[in-house]
């Protein structure tokens, strides 16, 4: 389920980055103040653990296929919440920048998604309290799988969310919410009776390791409400920010309320957020914005149309297929024009 | 286990062609995550109709290929493997958006123009952000994050990361074989193995750290990450960095496939 960079906008991009790099930066401090330097290399070496354990594939009895190892939970339950996430993010930065397998911009709601999910709520708030009492074969069984079922949806809702308010497809929400959650449904069953049988193999090989990852850290007092509201001023913050760049063409989050208000903005008259509007067209640098060509603003097709639609007149249609067919050639001709010029210069 | 070695190729692959020393490769690697972050920027931000507005941005590919004398076909076997997620979502589009558009006399459905823009903004983005790699280097890469100020701890785990990644691999690899040739003709890993084979691979990897750990103090390691610093950012690079900016601010203003055309078509009329 990682997010690529085509589908989504910088405007969600954006935001997710931010609210990504503040978990991080509360992660980081917290593991700083109680850290023995000790675990820096664990969170390396398991950090690649995960990477190669996604190559073990788990057959599932009765069914002919197989499944895989997430991360995010095995990684909260081993190292604790906030080493985990460090962890988990590193894990995607480098999938994404070796693999292509999740986009740089997408990078903050990829971790966002498979890490914030199952460390700062799955994690803390279902597993820590089942397994309250101690471990035993059957809580480990109950909290991995409730956990891990759990945190997936959360994540998989993430996708659907960000996906939809980057309006970058036309998948329409419900029917990509009825896609995702049921997908991750069954994921997250394969991923709660891998992470089972894990950990309760090492709670009977070595207790002492999942001891430490549970009292090193202090996570009966993690402050969630502290991180979580943090961190819905940061996105609201960076999304009103954010928004003043971004475009003007009602997609996502306008084109919503587009549909359900029927009115793309809702108008309050007086107060505090007509004085924002004003500050707002004020400050934004290019105001009614998007960089959008002028050219393009030709036709709105009877009302329904929900972005300025390239001219559709015939001769316009035509230029743009001879100009793009030349910036083609041009973008080629760049390339193997330097390469052949290289390739002169290094024979002589 | 094909899949293990494939991917452990790709990932060298990239380091080797990180340490060329071309114009590109010289360049100071914060430049270049900059130029791709922006560039990524551009490329996303375009309307989902907008595909012929995306295609200029074909140019800066297609000359850092060429100037950092990259190969093109490991790289686009890259491309072409984006994550199916992407295009099963993609695909949809034509099945939702019936709209008809007109492209050179031709009848076509908005939902194909999606699909296509999709497409090709994942095109563009996957590749800008192998080039960064494959021109830079991830040691380099964690330079630049710490000079963007980017915490020690993180950018150090990111490197162990990195550089242990092959290890594991080979290790789970030799795993996974010596089951294989213990359970013949069986796909996967049988439930009954599912804890003992990743547990004792988990047990490993944290024997395997506290060796690490204790490797590297006895190398003077004292919870300092020493990146052995960085030149300054040259005039030049400064250049290079403002140049691509203005160039793909003007390509995301300017409708330039458009503006060409219309020059072609209004000469030969």
């Amino acid at each position: 389920m990682h997010m690529a960079d085509a589908l989504i906008s910088p405007l969600v991009g954006g935001t997710m980055w931010v609210a990504t790099a503040g978990v991080a930066a509360y992660s980081i401090k917290k593991i700083q103040n109680e850290m023995d330097e000790k675990k820096i290399p664990l969170m390396g070496v398991m950090g690649a653990f995960i990477f190669a354990s996604q190559m073990i594939n788990f057959s599932i009895p009765g069914t002919g296929s197989s499944g895989h190892l997430g991360g995010g939970l095995i990684l909260a339950i081993l190292l604790g919440p906030y080493a985990g996430f460090l962890t988990i993010a590193s894990v995607l930065t480098i999938q994404a920048l070796f693999f292509a397998d999740g986009g740089l911009l997408a990078l903050g709601s990829n971790v966002f998604n498979l890490g914030f999910f199952p460390c700062f709520i799955a994690y803390p708030l279902i597993y820590k309290m089942l397994m309250r009492k101690g471990y035993s074969t059957k809580r480990i069984f109950g909290a991995a799988m409730l956990t891990a079922i759990i945190g997936l949806q959360m994540g998989a809702f993430g996708v659907v969310l960000e996906t939809f308010f980057s309006g970058k497809t036309e998948l329409p929400f419900g029917t990509f919410v009825l896609l995702m959650q049921p997908i991750h449904l069954a994921i997250g069953v394969v991923e709660g009776l891998v992470t089972t049988a894990i950990v309760t193999y090492i709670w009977k090989s070595r207790p002492e390791i999942l001891e430490k990852a549970a009292t090193g850290e202090a996570i009966g007092n993690i402050s969630i409400k502290k991180v979580v509201t943090g961190l819905v001023a940061v996105a609201v913050l960076t999304g009103v920010v954010l928004s003043w760049f971004a475009s003007s063409n009602p997609d996502g989050l306008e084109w919503s309320m587009f549909k359900t208000a029927g009115k793309e903005e809702l108008k309050a008259e007086d107060g505090i957020h007509q004085s924002l509007s004003e500050i707002q067209n004020k400050t934004a640098f290019l105001p009614g914005y998007a960089f959008r060509a002028p050219e393009t603003e030709t036709e709105q097709g009877a009302g329904e149309s929900e972005e300025a639609w390239p001219a559709v007149s015939g001769g316009t249609s035509t230029s743009g297929l001879v100009g793009g067919g030349m910036t083609l050639v041009l973008a080629g001709l760049v390339g193997s024009g330097i390469s052949l010029a290289k390739r002169r210069k290094n024979r002589t | 286990m094909s899949n293990i070695m494939n991917s452990l190729y790709n990932m060298r692959i990239l380091d080797d062609l990180a340490r060329k020393e071309t114009a590109i490769h010289k360049i100071h690697p914060l430049v270049k995550l900059l130029t791709t972050v922006s560039y990524l920027t551009v490329v996303v931000s375009f309307g989902k109709y907008d595909i012929g507005g995306l295609l200029p941005l074909l140019i800066y590919p297609s000359m850092v290929f060429a100037l950092a004398e990259l190969p093109v076909k490991p790289i686009f076997m890259r491309i072409l493997l984006v994550s199916p997620f992407m295009i099963g979502i993609g695909i949809l589009n034509p099945f939702f958006d019936h709209q008809i558009y007109l492209l050179g006399g031709k009848e076509i459905s908005r939902g194909w123009i999606t699909f296509l823009s999709i497409l090709i903004k994942s095109g563009l983005t996957v590749t800008a952000a192998l080039l960064l790699i494959a021109t830079t280097g991830m040691d380099r890469l964690a330079g630049a994050l710490r000079m963007l100020k980017i915490p020690r701890v993180f950018v150090l785990q990111l490197l162990l990361t990195y550089r242990y990644i092959s290890v594991l691999m080979e290790e789970v690899a030799r795993t996974l074989r010596a089951y294989s040739l213990r359970a013949p003709e069986q796909k996967g890993v049988h439930r009954s193995a599912w804890g003992s084979l990743a547990g004792q691979l988990i047990l490993r990897t944290f024997d395997r750290a506290q060796r690490i750990y204790e490797a590297m103090c006895l190398r003077g390691f004292t919870g300092e990450y020493h990146t052995g610093g960085f030149k300054e950012i040259r005039v030049w690079e400064l250049a290079y960095l403002a140049g691509w900016v203005l160039f793909f601010a003007a390509a995301r203003i300017y409708n330039i496939p458009m503006v060409i055309g219309s020059l072609i078509t209004g000469v030969i009329r």
